[in-house]
């Protein structure tokens, strides 16, 4: 039961609807693909809206790096003949997504930059918390388990540089 | 790597125990992998080659502080970079700036 408290409590948004027990395979499958796809849906939005060169390479490092991580996780669950499972976290994770897409897409030039980054930070710190503390612990595939913890390297240097880039943009 | 960084160190030793000549030029092999560079050769000497190998699964650089020497590296590549200047190279991804490093370029003695 705090395991599952944790996951909604980490991400801030799957609070109505928790999952009964710790997340299988299928599900935590589910979760950080979900997690890449919102994060690279935000890159893309920044590629659209931002004209600062930092933050552009930035997003596109988020899309490029989040995308190879994705293809990776759904090469592993096609070898693995798992079918992740949609589960409220994802969904959470998917709504909050959504959310901030829309609120992030009223804001324009050095607001949107501003907005962008510190949502950024905020969302691989949270991330980077479920992955080290729910996500890594209960997946039972040593190769998925594996790639969740090259995700969270991933994240935590993405969660670096986007510190870095909040104390710079403009 | 840290495997074929010996083998090549031994390679060189045995070069140099059998002839009192300089060794010539080595390749150490350096491997990006999990997102940090891994181990770099404590120092090498003018001439010798840098071999990047991203065993990664995301794009990288080796991109000299200096801009002295810039390597892309997509994932699974494999590419070189020789020396030939003396100095001390600090390096960085130019995409992941946490991952870093530093090279060490020594004169070639005599």
């Amino acid at each position: 039961m705090f395991k599952t408290l944790a996951i909604a409590a980490a991400f801030s948004v799957a609070a109505s609807a928790a999952l009964a027990q710790a997340p299988n395979d299928a599900q935590i499958a589910h979760i950080a693909y979900t997690a890449g796809v919102v994060d690279v849906a935000a890159g893309k939005q920044a590629l659209e809206k931002s004209k600062d060169k930092a933050v552009r390479d930035f997003a596109q490092e988020m899309v490029r790096d989040h995308t190879a991580v994705n293809d990776q996780a759904l090469a592993l669950v096609k070898k693995l003949g798992v079918t992740p499972q949609d589960n409220p976290t994802s969904q959470g994770l998917a709504k909050g997504g959504a959310d901030k897409l829309k609120e992030l897409g009223a804001l324009s030039g050095a607001a949107f930059d501003k907005a962008y980054v510190a949502n950024e930070v905020a969302y691989h710190k949270t991330v980077n918390g479920a992955l080290s503390g729910t996500l890594i612990p209960n997946a039972k595939n040593a190769e998925l388990k594996s790639l969740l913890q090259t995700g969270l390297k991933l994240f935590k240097e993405h969660q670096a540089h986007a510190e870095h880039l909040a104390m710079t943009v403009k | 790597m840290t495997a074929s960084i010996a083998w090549i160190g031994r390679l060189a030793a045995a070069a140099l125990a059998v002839a009192p000549v300089p060794a010539s030029a080595a390749i150490y092999t350096v491997t990006l992998a999990q997102m940090r560079f891994g181990a770099t050769p404590k120092s090498i000497r003018v001439g010798d080659t840098i071999e990047w190998i991203n065993d990664d699964i995301f794009l990288h650089s080796a991109t000299a502080t200096d801009a002295s020497f810039d390597v892309e590296l997509k994932p699974k590549a494999r590419l070189w970079t020789t020396f030939h200047k003396a100095g001390t190279y600090p390096f960085a991804c130019r995409y992941h700036p946490g991952m870093k490093g530093t090279l060490v370029v020594t004169p070639r003695g005599r």
